[in-house]
C-alpha cells in the first residue's frame, strides 16, 4: 500500500483516480489544483504523485517543479495525467522533474497497472 | 479489478455543465478588442476539462467536439488567431452544441450525424479558414480502451519484415543519465518490466562508479546490458523506456536466429559497435512519437509554453473558494421534508393535547413540549433550506439571451442583474424560468425601442433591462424592468375594445387598462415577431405565476419604461396559515394574503338589492364574498347576517375584498399537500393540510377566490 496524492481540477477525474487507487489498496488524498497540492505534499509524505497538467491557480508542471525542489521529494515518482499527446507538454513536464505521464483517456485497469509498475 | 465508470457520470455531467457555463459567461464578458489572456485561458481550461472527462468516460461525441473547440481556443490563446464578434458567435453557438451533446450523452444517446455536423461544421470552417494557421492534425480521440502508447503493433511487423527475419530476442544497452533517479525513475523498475516480456540475462557495468570522494549519492552511475531471450514487439520495449528516453542512452538491438551464437559471445568492442549501429537504428526508422519528440521539443515547443506559464501565473491568484457539497437525490430530500412535515403535525397534536387541564400543571412536560416546538421548527427550517437554490440558476441564461436578441434586433441593450444569490425553492426556480424568459424577451423585443426611436425620443441609445431578485417577508420578489417606451393605457383600452375583450363603453383606470395585457388573446404588437410570438404568453405567464401561489403586477409609464413585479412564496411545501371556521369545517387562509380581520357593526354593512354585499371600511367600500356560499359548504347558513361572523380582509394583486367566515381560529404553520396529486384541482382551493387533531383542512386560494368574487360581482352587475 502506498500513500498517493491525486491532483486534478476536475472532480470526476479526481474521484475516478482516487476511487480506483483506493480499490487497489492504496491510501489516496486529493487536491484540486497545484497550489493546494503543494501545500498538502509539503505537510505530509507521499509515495507517489499523480497530477493533471492544465489546472487553475497553479498548473501541474509548475507544481511538479516546485515539489521536486523539496528534498523529501527528490526521488518520489510524479506522474502527469495529460490529454496533450503532443510532445511539448511531456518534454516540459520531464524538464520540470516529472517521472512520466499517463495519457488520457485511460481506463482504471491501465491506471492501476501503471501505478503498480512505478511503485515496484 | 474493474471499476464501473458510470458511477462518476453524475459528477462529470455536473462539472461539465458548470464548465459550459464558464465558457458561455467567458465569451459574454469578453471584450473582443482587448482580450485578457487569462480570460481565454479560463475558457480554454473549461473546454479542455470537458474533453478529458468525456474521453475518459467514453462520451466520444462530446470529446470529438471539445477537441475541435480546444484547437480553436488554443490558436486564440496563442495569439495565432484574432477574435471578433463573428468568432464569438460561432463559439457561443458551440456552447449550445455542447449542451445538446451533454444532454443526450446523459441519457446514453448521441446526437444524430446531421445535428452533430450542424454544430461542429462552423467550428471546422473557422479552423480551416485562412486567417489562422492550419489546424494541428486531428488527434483521433479514442475510447478509454485504447492502448495508451497510441502506437499500433503493425509497426513492429513492418520492421521485422524490413530486417527480413523475426528476431528471437533483443539486446538492450541501457545507460541512465546521472540525474535519472532524481525524477523518480528507478532503473530496476525498468529492468523488472523488461523481465515481464520474457526471460532476461542482465549484465551490469559498474565501472563508472567514481571514487568515494567524488561519489554523489543522488546520481546513478551503473549501466546495464539486458538480453531478452524472447521475441517481443520493439514497441513494447520502447514503451517501457518511453518515460526516460531523454534521460538515458538506449540501444535496442534485435538478436537474429543465425547470428545469435557469435553475437552472444561477442567481445566488448563488438558490443560497442553494435550499440553504435543500434543508436543510428533508433534515430532513423522508428516513426511516430520518438522522432517527433526529438524534433519539436528543443526547437520551438519549449520556449512558448514556458512563456505561457509565466504569463498565466500572476493573474491566477483569485482562486474561487471551493464550496463543499454532496450530491443527493431530490427524492431523498423530499421524503425527508415529508417526514419532518409529519413530525410538525405530531408536534402540534401534542401541543393541543397539552392544553388539557390535567396536564397544564405539569411544568416539566410543558417545558419539554415548548422545547420540542422550537426544535421542530428549527429542524423544519433547516430541512427546507436543503431545497433552496440561488436564483442565479435561473438568471444565468439571461446575459446570453439578451445579447443574442439584441444583436438580432440591432438594438443596444444592457442587462443589469442584482440579487442573483437570493435563495428560493428549487421547484419555484424550475417553474418560474419560462415565465421570466418570456418577460425578458418581451422587454427586449417590445419594450426597448430601436436605436432610431430612442434617439428621436431624446433617450440614450443603449437601453437597459433590469432583472432583480430580493426577499420580502416570506416571499421572493422578482422584477423585470426596462427603460423602454412603456405602455399607453388608452391604446391598450382601445385595442381591447377593438378585439371585443371589453365592452365599448367601459371606462378603465390606468391600472385596469394595463391589466388588460394579461387577458387571453391580447397582444401589444399588431405584427407577431419571431421572438415574442403573438403575445399569447402574458396570460400564460400570469397563470404560471398564480399556479406557484404568486402574483404578478404590471406598472408602466409611457415613454419611461415598464416593470413587472412577481411575488412568489419561497417554498411550496409549507406556509403560515390562518385557520378559519365555517360551521364545523376548518379552512386555511394563507397569512400573507390577510390584511386584517374584523367583526362588522350593523352600520358598516351595505346591502343594496341586486348588488353584491359590501362593508364600508374607513371610508372605502369593500366587496364581501361569503365563503360558505362560494364553496357551497354543506349545512351552512348562506344568509347569516355579516354582523354575526367575521370578515377577513384579503388582498390579491392590489385588490382587496372580504371573506365572510363564522369564526377565526389559531394561526399556525402548515404543511401543504397538493390537491391535484391526491384528488383533483378545485377552484378557490390551492391544497390541503392535516391539522394537529388529524383532520384535513382545505387551503384557500385567494387568487381563485378573487375570481369567484369578480364573477359574483359581474353577475350582480348583469342582473342590475
Amino acid at each position: 500500500m502506498a500513500k498517493i496524492l491525486a491532483v486534478d481540477d476536475s472532480a470526476s477525474m479526481r474521484q475516478m483516480v482516487s476511487f480506483t487507487l483506493k480499490g487497489a489498496g492504496h491510501q489516496v488524498d486529493e487536491a484540486s489544483n497545484g497550489q493546494e497540492a503543494l501545500t498538502k505534499a509539503k505537510g505530509d509524505r507521499y509515495d507517489l504523485i499523480i497530477t493533471d497538467v492544465n489546472m487553475p491557480v497553479m498548473d501541474g508542471i509548475t507544481f511538479i517543479r516546485n515539489l521536486r525542489a523539496e528534498s523529501a521529494y527528490k526521488f518520489t515518482p510524479m506522474l502527469m495525467l495529460t490529454t496533450e499527446s503532443g510532445a511539448d507538454k511531456k518534454a516540459e513536464g520531464k524538464a520540470a522533474g516529472a517521472t512520466g505521464w499517463i495519457v488520457k483517456p485511460f481506463n482504471p485497469d491501465q491506471l492501476v497497472a501503471t501505478i503498480k509498475k512505478v511503485l515496484g | 479489478m474493474s471499476v464501473d465508470l458510470s458511477r462518476f457520470h453524475g459528477v462529470f455531467f455536473e462539472e461539465s455543465y458548470e464548465a459550459v457555463n464558464t465558457i458561455e459567461t467567458g465569451f459574454l464578458d469578453i471584450d473582443v478588442d482587448n482580450v485578457d489572456p487569462e480570460e481565454i485561458n479560463t475558457i480554454f481550461r473549461a473546454a479542455h476539462s470537458i474533453k478529458g472527462g468525456s474521453a475518459t468516460f467514453g462520451f466520444t461525441q462530446v470529446a470529438e467536439f471539445t477537441h475541435v473547440m480546444e484547437n480553436l481556443l488554443d490558436q486564440i490563446r496563442e495569439g495565432k488567431r484574432g477574435l471578433n464578434q463573428d468568432i464569438v458567435d460561432v463559439l457561443l453557438g458551440s456552447v449550445d452544441g455542447l449542451r445538446a451533446m451533454l444532454a443526450s450523452a446523459k441519457s446514453n444517446e448521441q446526437l444524430d450525424q446531421e445535428e452533430f455536423a450542424a454544430f461542429i461544421g462552423p467550428l471546422d470552417a473557422l479552423l480551416d479558414s485562412n486567417d489562422g494557421p492550419k489546424p494541428t492534425p486531428t488527434v483521433s480521440v479514442t475510447a478509454a480502451e485504447t492502448d495508451p502508447s497510441g502506437v499500433t503493433p503493425e509497426v513492429s511487423e513492418d520492421e521485422a519484415a524490413a530486417n527480413g527475419e523475426t528476431p528471437v530476442g533483443w539486446r538492450i544497452v541501457f545507460t541512465p543519465h546521472k540525474e535519472m533517479m532524481q525524477r523518480g525513475n528507478d532503473p530496476l523498475r525498468l529492468i523488472r518490466e523488461l523481465a515481464e516480456l520474457g526471460p532476461c540475462e542482465v549484465e551490469s557495468d559498474a565501472s563508472l562508479i567514481p571514487e568515494w570522494e567524488h561519489f554523489e549519492p543522488l546520481n546513478s552511475y551503473i549501466s546495464w546490458t539486458i538480453r531478452l531471450n524472447k521475441y517481443a514487439p520493439r514497441t513494447s520495449i520502447e514503451e517501457i523506456f518511453s518515460w526516460v528516453e531523454d534521460e538515458c542512452d538506449l540501444a535496442i538491438v534485435p538478436v537474429l536466429p543465425e547470428v545469435s551464437a557469435p553475437e552472444a559471445a561477442a567481445s566488448n568492442d563488438a558490443a560497442a559497435e553494435s550499440v553504435m549501429r543500434g543508436q543510428q537504428n533508433v534515430a532513423t526508422p522508428v516513426p511516430a512519437g520518438r522522432t517527433e519528440a526529438e524534433n519539436s521539443s528543443p526547437a520551438e515547443a519549449s520556449p512558448s509554453p514556458a512563456e505561457k506559464v509565466t504569463k498565466a501565473k500572476p493573474k491566477a491568484s483569485s482562486a474561487p473558494a471551493e464550496s463543499q457539497s454532496i450530491r443527493v437525490d431530490l427524492l431523498k430530500v423530499d421524503s425527508l421534508i415529508n417526514m419532518v412535515g409529519e413530525l410538525v403535525i405530531t408536534q402540534s397534536m401534542l401541543n393541543m393535547l397539552s392544553e388539557d387541564e390535567d396536564l397544564q400543571g405539569n411544568e416539566r412536560l410543558q417545558q419539554g413540549l415548548l422545547q420540542l416546538h422550537r426544535q421542530t421548527r428549527a429542524l423544519q427550517e433547516g430541512v427546507m433550506q436543503i431545497r433552496m437554490l440561488p436564483i442565479s440558476f435561473c438568471f444565468n441564461r439571461f446575459p446570453r439571451m439578451v445579447r443574442d436578441l439584441s444583436r438580432q434586433l440591432s438594438k443596444d441593450i444592457e442587462l443589469v442583474m442584482s440579487g442573483e444569490n437570493t435563495e428560493v425553492d428549487k421547484t419555484v426556480i424550475e417553474k418560474i424560468t419560462d415565465p421570466l424568459v418570456h418577460l425578458v424577451r418581451n422587454s427586449v423585443d417590445h419594450g426597448i425601442e430601436t436605436l432610431d426611436e430612442r434617439r428621436a425620443a431624446g433617450k440614450s441609445e443603449n437601453g437597459t433591462v433590469y432583472l432583480r431578485a430580493y426577499h420580502q417577508v416570506g416571499n421572493i420578489i422578482i422584477e423585470v424592468e426596462d427603460d423602454g417606451k412603456g405602455m399607453d393605457p388608452d391604446a391598450l383600452t382601445a385595442k381591447a375594445k377593438r378585439k371585443g375583450l371589453i365592452t365599448e363603453d367601459a371606462i378603465l383606470t390606468d391600472a385596469q387598462a394595463l391589466d388588460l395585457v394579461f387577458l387571453p388573446g391580447f397582444s401589444t404588437k399588431e405584427e407577431a415577431s419571431d421572438l415574442s410570438g403573438r403575445g399569447v404568453g402574458m396570460d400564460v405567464v400570469k397563470r404560471n405565476v398564480q399556479a406557484l401561489g404568486g402574483s404578478i403586477v404590471l406598472e408602466s409609464e409611457l415613454g419611461q419604461g415598464t416593470r413587472f413585479t412577481i411575488r412568489l412564496p419561497l417554498t411550496l411545501a409549507i406556509m403560515d396559515g390562518q385557520l378559519v371556521a365555517i360551521e364545523d369545517e376548518v379552512y386555511v387562509v394563507p397569512l400573507v394574503s390577510i390584511i386584517e380581520s374584523l367583526q362588522p357593526y350593523q352600520d358598516m354593512v351595505n346591502k343594496v338589492v341586486g348588488l353584491q354585499e359590501t362593508i364600508k371600511l374607513r371610508g372605502q367600500y369593500l366587496p364581501v364574498l361569503r365563503l360558505a356560499e362560494a364553496l357551497q359548504a354543506p349545512g351552512a347558513d348562506y344568509q347569516k347576517p355579516l354582523t354575526e361572523g367575521i370578515v377577513v380582509v384579503v388582498e390579491h394583486e392590489n385588490r382587496r375584498f372580504g371573506l365572510f367566515v363564522d369564526d377565526l381560529l389559531s394561526q399556525q404553520q402548515i404543511v401543504i399537500k397538493t390537491l391535484d396529486d391526491n384528488y383533483r384541482p378545485v377552484p378557490g382551493v390551492s391544497g390541503a393540510t392535516i391539522l394537529g387533531d388529524g383532520r384535513v383542512a382545505l387551503i384557500l386560494d385567494v387568487g381563485g377566490l378573487a375570481q369567484l368574487q369578480n364573477q359574483a360581482d359581474m353577475n350582480y352587475a348583469d342582473a342590475g
